[in-house]
């Protein structure tokens, strides 16, 4: 019968695998992603979250990237009680937003500020995906807009290190207009010779993709980022076709000439300090 | 033939009873003037119903309405001596987006737009409005041209949105319209915007960083469609109804939220009831803000754009 053919009874008994079965305590260990070892968070922490068997890059949160890069003591954090409000009345959204303010200690989904980066003064934005997926609505707008144009006022360097599933849905077209709004002030801070690196990390997608983003003098990803316009099932079923493993990845977009190098976590610090001391004012001499 | 949408069929039937009225008159000996004229009050009675309190998703509906206006039909209306110019120069020609030199009123311009098909042919060919990374490549690159001829830009809006295909990822759509954006707000003319369809999120606003933006009344500006809005949120694409509604998309919700600066009266039923009247109410508001826009100077403009963004949005501070 055709029906035999397409049984879909199974003929043997499936046991978890061995490292499936090992549980995982909450907060104390941590299970990787790339390799399926199981570690010490504090052991994932010491190696600035990067796997020390497999190099997957777990996120790090903003202020964890801030104490990776920033001198100790150094950093002064700006618009740093800005919250958002509802301004279209969503449904639930201040709720939502008072969860993640638990849960990430943070009042939005970016932290920005100065700080020194070697013996660089540098401007610094970081977002963070734990609080609603990094998505940008009018607060981090407007906090990355006041950065830049601090940045821009102070004849500092600009960098800023993304993490975003895009725009946030509960602030419709005014999270929309936040796109504009970064890029008019980029403009302002290329058009007066100022200098702005884009560290692009896991995820970096929609509407931050196509804003600040991609507007760097620099624009470098972590490995392993995935960093895309439109959504990979969005593609998949406007084009119908499978897309590769590796479509949207950081390496995918290196390959296709869209950054300007793919950067491990360890490299990080010194590179970005090697790009600020080139373009330091009087650099040839420091 | 009109293509009849859902909510406005009372209104067809109606005006079609009429006119068989009519008809049977002309033919018999029976006078039916007096059920006529009833009739015909009742139907300006619907039509104000039907028409003069459209819902978000009524709008919606007229935006996407195949008949609707697009940008070339609004070149021809609107300006003389269009020449289309093609191209990025890098890699192809994007026909989801028309681009070209033209004079307005004797003043050179330049405009750029999205374009849609009217028919599944030219929809092919288009793209259905959604242009891939070379369409916004090539718009920037007759808006550069425009800067240099120091002529004001007028930008058609009117896409679903920027194209979710793998080539458009592979050229860079991120790259190309966060390249617009930022390009854009440097231009030294003034830009007008206008939004005439669909304004579909970060493919909208690639064409959008003007001086001054202007909505056709039933046309929409939103970050999501209402579709992907409902299945997002929802997780249920059959909400899109409600979703048009929380979502604020409407021009009048856009004019509200201090995005926009004119909502453009639209004739009743729709842009596609009559073109020409419409490219009239259009003409006004964008011969006023060129005439404001080019008083200013560089700088000024620079400024006043730069304002203009730096406001939008809503925040507060935590009480300390």
């Amino acid at each position: 019968m055709l029906k035999d053919i397409f049984n879909k009874k199974r003929k043997y008994a499936s046991i978890p695998s061995q490292e499936g079965k090992q549980e995982v305590p909450e907060g104390v260990m941590q299970k990787c992603p790339g390799c399926h070892k199981i570690y010490y968070r504090k052991e994932l922490e010491r190696n600035l979250n990067v796997c020390p068997h497999c190099g997957y890059h777990h996120q790090q949160n903003a202020f964890e990237r801030i104490k990776s890069l920033v001198e100790e003591d150094s950093f002064e954090e700006w618009d740093k009680y800005m919250v958002s409000t509802n301004p279209l009345g969503f449904p639930e959204y201040e709720a939502k937003l008072e969860k993640d303010r638990q849960k990430s200690g943070l009042n939005e989904a970016v932290v920005t500020g100065k700080g020194m980066i070697g013996n660089n003064e540098t401007a610094i934005a970081v977002m963070d995906a734990r609080f609603r997926m990094g998505s940008m609505g009018s607060v981090v707008g407007e906090k990355i807009a006041n950065a830049i144009e601090q940045a821009r006022k102070e004849k500092l360097p600009f960098i800023i290190f993304t993490a975003s599933g895009g725009a946030r849905m509960q602030e419709g077209v005014l999270s929309l207009m936040q796109m504009t709004k970064t890029s008019v002030a980029i403009q302002r801070l290329h058009a007066d010779g100022g200098l702005m690196i884009s560290v692009m990390t896991h995820p970096t997608t929609g509407g931050v993709s196509a804003s600040f983003a991609s507007l760097g003098d620099f624009n470098f990803a972590e490995p392993g980022a995935l960093i895309g316009f439109a959504g990979r099932r969005i593609i998949e079923q406007t084009i119908r076709e499978k897309l590769p493993d590796d479509f949207q990845t950081a390496e995918f977009l290196l390959k296709h000439g869209q950054l300007d190098g793919v950067i491990h976590r360890h490299d990080l610090k010194n590179k970005l300090a090697t790009i600020l001391n080139i373009h330091k004012p009087g650099g040839e001499n420091s | 033939m009109k293509q009849v949408l859902d909510f406005e069929k009372p209104v067809v039937e109606l005006r079609g009873k009429i006119e068989e009225l009519k008809r049977l008159t002309e033919d018999s000996e029976m006078d039916l003037s007096q059920e006529i004229e009833t009739l015909e009050q009742r139907l300006e009675n619907l039509e104000e119903d039907v028409y003069d309190r459209l819902t978000p998703w009524n709008r919606v509906q007229l935006a996407r309405h195949p008949e609707r206006p697009t940008t070339l039909d609004y070149i021809q209306a609107m300006f003389t001596d269009f020449i289309e110019l093609h191209g990025d120069r890098l890699y192809g020609d994007d026909e989801a987006i028309v681009a070209g030199i033209a004079k307005y009123k004797g003043m050179p311009v330049t405009i750029v737009g999205h374009q849609r098909g009217k028919d599944t042919k030219e929809n092919l060919r288009r793209n259905f409005g959604m242009p891939h990374p070379e369409g916004y490549r090539k718009a920037l690159r007759m808006m550069k041209q425009a800067d240099k001829f120091n002529r004001p830009i007028v930008c058609f809006i009117d896409t679903k949105g920027a194209y979710p295909g793998k080539a458009a990822e592979e050229r860079g759509q991120s790259e190309a319209i966060a390249r617009n954006l930022m390009e854009m707000a440097g231009l030294e003319v003034p830009v007008v915007c206008i939004v005439i369809g669909e304004g579909g999120s970060g493919g909208a606003l690639a064409l959008g960083v003007g001086d001054h933006i202007h909505m056709l009344e039933n046309s929409t500006y939103s970050v999501i469609s209402p579709e992907g809005a409902a299945a997002l949120l929802w997780k249920d694409s059959n909400l899109a109804q409600h979703a048009a509604e929380t979502m604020k998309i409407t021009s009048y919700d856009l004019k509200k939220l201090g995005i926009i600066d004119t909502v453009i009266t639209e004739i009743r039923g729709g842009a596609h009831r009559d073109i020409e009247a419409q490219a009239a109410n259009i003409d006004k508001v964008l011969q006023k803000s060129l005439e404001s826009l080019k008083k200013l100077g560089k700088d000024e403009l620079l400024e006043a754009r730069w304002k203009k963004y730096k406001q939008i949005g809503d925040y507060t501070d935590l009480p300390l």
